[in-house]
């Protein structure tokens, strides 16, 4: 909708590669390439998925979009500026990831996690200004988390656990949210719930949101664009588009079908063949 | 729906000044008050040390000795000006700086078995002593005879260039290891081959020289002089404020490399910087102490425990603190036996705090790098 406007441009990738460098001299008789010269547009305001079956490189793709990976080559633009040229620092106040690892939080509450993802925008004293308290209260609000702020994270079920890392994600105010299968763990209602959450961020903030899954049923309810992950003739490609006409045009089944089971576009699910 | 209808309200950016939630507020004035125990704790212990001994020293001669007053018995005071208070303040650095190091390797490692040896450092500077106290051969000598002798001396700055030359190596093949898992296994090996140069060195040594070597690795606050205070106090004290410089890329570390980089933590630098700290201050320590073990991988627990908090700016100066007065104590108990002699500051580390953190740990229902709950 404000795709138009000269700063939010979102998230585009120039002649991205992706994969892995051989070990020790980084020498490139070993490289692995998983996907070449990709170059995809993320729009402000909306929700972007990435859809591919395990094993795809999903994960590989988002976390060198997320810089958590060096690319093998290419660019990672948010708003016009090369996320892979940025310091940690400044690359932190223009991305914000939610990933799926697991840490020990030991004795961190709720509100402190969230308060943590203001550590981009912090001065040399370190304490947090009134501006940053904002941020750290809206982004609870968002998220309906406020009752979650004062319990300790070791008592956190998943899915408030969930709901304070995207938190900690929106208290960095990016530009773009990147988000690796985020709804793997959740339960049917809930799962459709974050999407939708998810969709009026993007909107409310004009920020671009990616994120990866494997679940192309509940992907495919929430609607918008995909980028998807197909096996091609030597390498793997991602091709982009709405979700509805990558399930009607069987670019799903291509990337989807096994021997065993089948998408079928009409009632949008998977079953045995 | 009814999501979207929510949400929106509360998504518009708000410049509304949202004042300081009353949790975070109470927390920080109970982690202060927490602080001011811990001050009084580690002052008090001090006290009690410098009184305790093989000869009792009553408390008001001590405060007269701290207050620049003349004592009333002048063997009381040289007594406590040469031996109690350097022992008193040996015991402060090298329990503060063990614990704040201990600290710093449990957040980094995401363990919370780490300490403050364990990439290694006491592993080295143990096979540079073990060098001079029982080495023969040429090499052996001229490296005795380049740290400075066999005596005491040269057992500090053998120990110093050990503990500094693991160092150099574990920050060398850091560079090139992505995984700190790695790194610590690297650690843990280097230290198995500094290790097993001092077995080998034991096993042809002449029984005299090798009981000198047991004896440095059983740890002690007792053999420092105020010579030796003017190079270990600054080095630990330097250790120990670069730890409190990294608290708040500490506290992102809890979240685990991955989002701390995504947090913007320049994660190799910290790491760096981290290693560092901790080096300089178990390097100086077990040059002047020996390997004291037990403090670093127990009062971090403790501190947490106390001050019911994971957030490295209370942390660092409550180990501090408590690592201080815990030493304090367990160099009081070593000094027990009176007349009889002293004993080995490991046994009373390990036999008095063993118990204490078991306990402690059974109270409580989980066991983890960022705490104990």
């Amino acid at each position: 909708m404000s795709a138009a406007t000269r700063t939010a441009v979102g998230l585009r990738l120039h002649g991205l590669s992706v994969g892995y460098r051989g070990g020790l001299g980084h020498s490139h008789r070993n490289t692995r390439t998983i996907v070449a010269d990709l170059s995809l547009t993320a729009d402000p305001g909306a929700v972007t998925m990435l859809l591919g079956p395990n094993g795809s490189g999903k994960s590989t793709l988002l976390r060198t979009v997320a810089c958590l990976q060096p690319a093998l080559a290419g660019r990672v633009e948010v708003d016009g500026a090369d996320l892979t040229r940025m310091s940690p620092r400044m690359r932190a106040r223009s991305l914000a990831v939610v990933l799926t690892e697991r840490f020990d939080p030991g004795l961190l509450t709720g509100g402190e996690v969230v308060a943590l993802g203001r550590h981009p925008h912090l001065g040399a004293s370190g304490s947090l200004s009134p501006a940053d308290r904002a941020a750290v209260a809206n982004a609870l609000a968002v998220m309906h988390a406020e009752d979650l702020a004062p319990v300790r994270v070791a008592e956190l079920s998943d899915g408030q656990r969930q709901r304070i890392m995207v938190a900690r994600a929106l208290a960095q105010q990016p530009r773009l949210l990147v988000l690796d299968e985020p709804t793997a763990f959740l339960d049917a209602p809930a799962r459709i719930e974050l999407l939708e959450r998810l969709r009026v961020i993007a909107a409310a903030r004009d920020i671009a949101v990616v994120l990866s899954t494997h679940d192309v049923e509940t992907a495919l309810r929430a609607g918008g664009v995909a980028w998807l992950i197909c096996p091609g003739a030597d390498r793997r490609t991602v091709i982009s588009g709405r979700i509805e006409d990558l399930a009607a045009d069987g670019a799903i089944n291509v990337a989807f079908d096994s021997t065993a089971v089948t998408f079928h576009p009409d009632s949008g699910t998977f079953r045995l063949r | 729906m009814t999501v979207r209808r929510a949400v929106p309200a509360a998504v518009a950016p708000t410049a509304l000044d949202v004042p300081a939630p009353h949790t975070i507020a109470r927390r920080s004035r109970r982690a202060a008050v927490i602080l001011g125990a811990l001050l009084v704790l580690a002052v008090g212990t001090a006290l009690l040390a410098a009184c305790v001994g093989s000869v009792g020293v009553p408390l008001a001669e001590t405060l007269r000795v701290l207050t620049g007053q003349p004592t009333l018995d002048p063997q009381m005071g040289v007594l406590l000006t040469d031996i109690r208070l350097p022992r008193v303040a040996t015991a402060a650095v090298a329990g503060a700086g063990l614990a704040v190091a201990g600290l710093v390797m449990q957040t980094l490692f995401s363990n919370p078995l780490a300490d403050p040896y364990i990439l290694g450092v006491s592993s080295g500077a143990g096979l540079g002593v073990a060098v001079v106290t029982i080495g023969s051969g040429s090499a052996a000598s001229a490296f005795a005879a380049a740290v400075g002798g066999s005596g005491r001396l040269g057992v500090v700055g053998a120990a110093a260039v050990g503990a500094g030359a693991v160092l150099a190596l574990v920050l060398l093949l850091g560079r090139w290891v992505r995984s700190v898992v790695a790194l610590l296994i690297i650690g843990v090996m280097i230290g198995a081959v500094a290790g097993a140069g001092v077995s080998l060195l034991l096993a042809f040594a002449d029984p005299a020289r090798a009981q000198k070597f047991v004896l440095w690795g059983l740890g002690s606050v007792a053999g420092t002089d105020w010579p030796d205070l003017v190079l270990l106090a600054p080095v630990v004290l330097a250790g120990i404020v670069l730890a409190g410089t990294l608290s708040r890329s500490l506290n992102v570390l809890l979240l685990g490399e991955r989002y701390a980089e995504s947090m913007g933590v320049a994660v190799r630098r910290v790491r760096g910087l981290a290693i560092t700290a901790t080096a300089l201050i178990a390097g100086a320590v077990t040059a002047f102490c020996g390997p004291i073990a037990f403090l670093g991988i127990a009062v971090p627990h403790l501190a947490r425990l106390a001050l019911g908090s994971s957030d490295h700016r209370v942390l660092v100066p409550g180990c501090a603190l408590l690592g201080a007065a815990v030493c304090q104590l367990c160099a009081v108990v070593a000094q027990l036996p009176g007349q009889d002699g002293v004993l080995p500051l490991n046994v009373t580390t390990a036999v008095i705090g063993a118990p204490v953190v078991v306990a402690v740990l059974l109270r409580s229902r989980r066991l983890s790098a960022g705490a104990v709950t």
